[in-house]
């Protein structure tokens, strides 16, 4: 993917952000982490598995993780679940670019990951990384549901350990 | 965002004011109409996966729709070519990924013609595949009417689907080790027997099912708001589907009870008994309505299996009594997985050299298929699935080819949108059905 460059620019979370005294931090992370509303970038088996996460058993909303975002500029997690495909690289790419800074985004599944199944095949991308920076790699094909909660929980852990001024973690 | 981003990942950018626009807009703003290009996907929650919509409208009417395919491919087909016959099934599985069974079962089909074995498949591996099937039928059509519920705008039927999926899935998972995916069914049978417990499990599920079914059925079949969205909408007739090669249940909603099960049995469907469920009204309903009677029947071949499983077939083999084409060691679940069963670890090891060779060839090389083709389909939860496979002789197939149902159904897209409500275009794709990973492959 030659002609999608990394993002270069890391704009802050405000100016006087860094001088943010402790407490502050400790509220705008606690809130962040407990109110993720998901972008679910559904592609392929896996996004049946982040479906069944959702729904009523595994039922992720109780960890403050809402999958109704209506679109990526109201989103502020997006899991992208699935094998990305070079002809959907650039939608993946488009799509996390429009969503609001602070921005995380959890891999999930071996497709995204890394290419999983597909790692020689002549159309898949060998992993979301190499279009959009990932905090949270779930490994499976596809992963439990279970794996996904644990997913969801490191990053929360992530997000409490953050520094407001970051980007990302 | 910048614009050296958006040139990088889209091409140029055109801003929607000045220069030319100015002018398209001044001569069209005097003008009545209220034409519409839209675009709907490739991500977009109600486009059923990575599915792309063009809809030109007037208004609120669909004036022309057209599909746009391809965001999944993943090139399965290749991949296989490079890979042994018996590895091929972790990649078909992965194709139609709700209903992973039926294409192992379409795949392996395939490849027991060419190497001619199909007769001496044990009758016990026949069973379980037919009951793993119609399991993977039920999962399949709750996802289907959970999310046409879902896409419609009401989330109920959706965690309903979603809470009897997971029942089945437990019990696949119990069974194979995996709740997707599975790689199950292997050429020459399937690749481990039930395990303990099994014939329990599917029990209490098939107590529970009926009940789940109706409640679904108190909740959606004299809904007047679900009646409202899909009586008489996305309309095709039987005239229609042939003409488009449409199968399964649009098919059978339209009136004609062509089903393979019955009119090309395979895996010994002949000898269960139930019925194919038709509706003559071509509309979304009537396709919601065979799916639920679909299920009901499912339920009633599980039982017919389980009984023979339990019963007459009770010990016998699962995998076909070839010690070059089957598969050596029965699996067990370790520590770690699933995985080769300790006591044929132990025999390969320290018991038998010719085992070990046998198992060596078998893992690295794979077997040899003779030069030729077959084709073998099975009814797949959305139509005819079917497997065209070629060999060169080789110990990789030469070609796989899969007549996917969510592709060719997808077609008639276009025929039950045009002339309809936008918000009908839902309620159509919806009913359809496709899973995208099969359409694309
Ligand atoms: S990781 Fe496996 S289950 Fe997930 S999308 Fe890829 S092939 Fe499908």
């Amino acid at each position: 993917m030659a002609d999608l460059p990394m993002p270069t620019v890391r704009p802050t979370a405000g100016p006087a952000s860094p001088s943010a005294p402790r407490p502050m931090r400790f509220i705008l992370n606690w809130g962040r982490r407990y109110s993720l509303w998901v972008f679910n970038f559904g592609l392929a088996c896996c996004a049946i598995e982040f479906v069944a996460t959702s729904m009523s058993r595994h039922d992720f909303i109780r960890f403050g993780v809402v999958p109704f975002a209506d679109g990526p500029r109201r989103a502020d997690l997006m899991i992208v679940s699935g094998t990305v495909t070079d002809k959907m690289a650039p939608a993946v790419k488009r799509l996390y670019e429009r969503m609001p800074d602070p921005k995380y985004v959890i891999s999930f599944g071996a497709c995204s990951n890394s290419g999983g199944p597909y790692w020689d095949s002549y159309c898949v991308t060998k992993g979301v990384d190499q279009i959009i920076p990932v905090d949270v790699y779930v490994p499976g094909c596809p992963p439990r549901p279970e794996a996904l909660l644990h997913g969801i929980m490191t990053l929360q852990e992530k997000i409490a350990a953050q520094h407001p001024e970051d980007r990302r973690a | 965002m910048s614009a050296p981003y958006e040139e990088a990942t889209e091409g140029t950018v055109y801003t929607v004011s000045g220069n030319d626009w100015t002018e398209l807009i001044e001569t069209l703003s005097g003008q009545q109409d209220e034409k519409l290009v839209i675009n709907m996907g490739p991500q977009h929650p109600s486009t059923h996966g990575v599915l792309r919509l063009i809809l030109n409208l007037d208004g609120e009417t669909v004036t022309e729709a057209r599909t746009v395919i391809g965001y999944l491919h993943t090139g399965i087909e290749k991949n296989m070519e490079f890979r042994t016959w018996t590895q091929g099934t972790t990649f078909v599985t992965r194709m139609d990924y709700l209903a992973p069974i039926f294409n192992e079962t379409a795949y392996c089909m395939g490849v027991e013609k060419l190497l001619g074995i199909t007769d001496r498949i044990p009758e016990r591996a026949q069973a379980i595949r037919v009951m793993m099937m119609e399991l993977t039928r039920i999962s399949s059509h709750m996802v289907a009417i959970g999310t046409f519920g879902m896409e419609l705008g009401a989330t109920t039927p959706f965690l309903f689907g979603a809470r009897e999926r997971e029942m089945v899935l437990d019990v696949m998972e119990y069974i194979t080790g995996l709740r997707m995916n599975m790689a199950y069914v292997r050429p020459g049978g399937v690749s481990v027997d039930l395990p303990a417990g099994a014939v329990d499990k599917v029990g209490e599920l098939l107590k529970v099912m009926p009940g789940r079914i109706e409640d679904l059925r108190k909740m959606l079949d004299a809904n007047p708001v679900y009646l409202a969205r899909t009586k008489d909408v996305a309309y095709l007739d039987l005239t229609g589907c042939m003409a488009l090669g449409v199968t399964g249940p649009m098919l059978r909603a339209a009136g004609l009870p062509w089903d393979l099960r019955k009119s090309q049995p395979y895996c010994g469907y002949e000898t269960y008994e139930f019925d194919v469920p038709t509706e003559k009204t071509g509309d979304v309903y009537g396709r919601y309505l065979v799916r639920m009677a679909e299920m009901e029947e499912s339920l009633k071949i599980i039982e017919q299996a389980l009984d023979r499983l339990s019963g007459p077939l009770k010990g016998g083999r699962v995998m076909v009594d070839d010690k070059k084409i089957g598969w050596p060691a029965q699996l067990a679940l370790g520590p770690d997985g699933m995985g080769n069963s300790p006591d044929h670890i132990a025999h390969i090891m320290s018991g038998s050299m010719e085992a070990l060779i046998h198992h060596f060839k078998l893992v690295t090389e794979g077997f040899r298929v003779p030069a030729g083709q077959a084709y073998a389909s099975v009814e797949s939860p959305r139509g005819e699935l079917g497997a065209h496979v070629v060999s060169d002789g080789g110990t990789r197939p030469y070609r796989v080819h899969f007549r996917d149902p969510s592709f060719t159904n997808l077609q008639s897209m276009p025929a039950t949108c045009e002339g309809g409500m936008v918000a009908d275009v839902i309620s159509a794709v919806a009913s359809i059905d496709p899973v995208m990973g099969g359409v694309d492959r």
